[in-house]
């Protein structure tokens, strides 16, 4: 195990190295750009033997890595915003054919009006495709989570997606632990492909057609292997922390101890959110915070009972839902819905097109919780 | 439409050889009733039959195999000696 100063991007493109896969399509956009660009370093000094794929489009990309991974091969790519929005017609495909891809999403605001930086309404336009989805806070989270995403993935047949935060995550640099070459391999052993395509004694067809007669029951598959996903992911991730020695709960508990007001968030906002806690501990108010790891499937019991106690929450989203709840919010509440004693709830939006958020914003939303006026909608601006 | 009974690999993979357990006889509406007598053995219908289901055994015709003949009445149109009629399926 060694230190080395990464990127969230070039910690991304580390894990790829390591994980050493078939096929990488890719397609350049901001801020995903320097996962590629840090693989096709590593390609081109003949670190890796991946078959690295310059495609046309992100369109094509998606197509790529559906062809490769029906062919058995493990596949990775990486993509956002824009990008993310032109697979779209191929996420569900992916999904639909159980294909365990890995792709890394640096989280960018979608057009328009035209923006480059962060906001999470790329992910989370794709939240319901039947992908995986996780979110990161920070570079060697994002590089933990790579290695998580793909075993999980090939455990449960889905593809998964793990986000970190455009710019803020993969621009930034930070000391990221990397395993043992040796380790990673003996963790994610080779992909053991159901059906290969390529498997010319037992031949097989991806993608007929189904009609009423059986679509539903694939989809019914689906279904339950998504719902499985809850119980998969915390053995696989027990297994990696075996060897980081790092926890990676689906949700992270900060000081939830005694906590009356609690702040529900996703990737790099957590670091603020704990340092505004930490303040505030300290001035004896008793306030905690939860991050989502794991917002695909999503995890309605373990949030319900994390908030079993908690008097007041606010849920910061870092993206809208136009004309309704914003995603995250929406399904707090839904954790919710059964729960005895409910706590107030507040949706809280904040950092679109990539606004900045301070710790004094989030103090601020933390008082009003405690203080019992909530009101039910607002915005950091 | 009805639910299918048959076994739904993941991901809607379909294993080779569907054409064979997949019986197609039941969408037929037309019958095709053969008179074995007036038949002169021509084999213009096993070749015109687009779904391959009037077997031939040395040189002979046999019965059409009705779990895969949709009744579609190419058989009946090229018979040169009209010994296949078209009937209504009988709903059993």
């Amino acid at each position: 195990m060694k230190l080395r100063p990464l990127t969230g991007a070039h910690a991304v493109s580390e894990a790829m190295r390591q994980i050493n896969p078939d096929v990488v399509p890719v397609y350049p956009v901001t801020p995903q750009s320097p996962i590629a660009e840090g693989f096709a370093q590593f390609k081109a000094d003949g670190r890796v033997d991946s078959e690295l794929v310059l495609a046309e489009s992100e369109h094509s990309v998606m197509s790529i890595a559906i062809g490769a991974s029906a062919a058995g091969a493990r596949v990775m790519t990486a993509t956002a915003s824009q990008g993310l929005a032109l697979m779209w017609e191929l996420l569900p495909a992916a999904a639909g054919m159980r294909l365990p891809i890995t792709m890394n999403i640096a989280n960018r605001a979608l057009s328009a009006p035209l923006n480059i930086h962060c906001d999470h309404s790329d992910s989370m336009g794709a939240k319901d495709q039947s992908w995986i989805q996780m979110y990161a806070e920070n570079p060697q989270e994002v590089y933990d989570m790579t290695l998580l995403a793909m075993k999980l993935a090939e455990l449960a047949s889905l593809p998964a997606m793990v986000m970190q935060d455009g710019f803020i995550t993969s621009h930034c640099v930070e000391a990221v632990e990397i395993l043992d070459d040796k380790k990673v391999k003996s963790f994610l052993g080779r992909r053991k492909a159901t059906f290969p395509l390529l498997d010319t004694v037992n031949p097989v067809t991806y993608g007929a057609m189904q009609l009423p007669d059986s679509f539903f029951e694939t989809k019914l598959q689906q279904i339950e292997a998504m719902n499985e996903v809850n119980k998969q992911y915390p053995l696989v991730a027990k297994m990696l922390t075996k060897l980081t020695k790092r926890n990676y709960d689906i949700l992270e508990k900060y000081k939830l101890n005694g906590a009356d007001a609690v702040i529900v968030t996703t990737s790099s906002t957590s670091g603020i959110v704990k340092s505004a806690v930490d303040n505030l501990r300290k001035k004896g108010k008793k306030v905690g915070m939860i991050k989502l790891r794991l917002f695909r499937p999503f995890p309605y019991q373990e949030l319900a009972k994390a908030l079993e106690k908690v008097k007041a929450v606010s849920v910061l989203d870092r993206a809208v839902a136009y004309g309704a709840n914003a995603p995250l919010y929406a399904e707090t509440l839904q954790s919710l819905f059964s729960s005895v004693k409910k706590p107030k709830a507040q949706s809280c939006v904040f950092g679109l097109g990539g606004r900045d958020i301070f710790e004094e914003q989030v103090e601020k939303v933390f008082t009003e919780l405690l203080s019992g006026k909530i009101q039910s909608l607002r915005y950091i601006k | 439409m009805k639910q299918q009974n048959n076994k739904l690999e993941k991901g809607a993979v379909v294993k080779g050889g569907t054409s064979v357990t997949n019986k197609t006889g039941s969408w037929r509406s037309l019958k095709p009733v053969w008179d074995k007598k007036k038949c002169i053995n021509c084999m213009l219908c096993p070749i015109y039959c687009p779904e391959n289901c009037i077997p031939v055994k040395k040189g002979l015709r046999l019965e059409t195999d009705f779990d895969f003949c949709k009744g579609c009445g190419i058989c009946a149109q090229v018979c040169p000696v009209k010994c296949i009629k078209m009937e209504r399926e009988v709903c059993k």
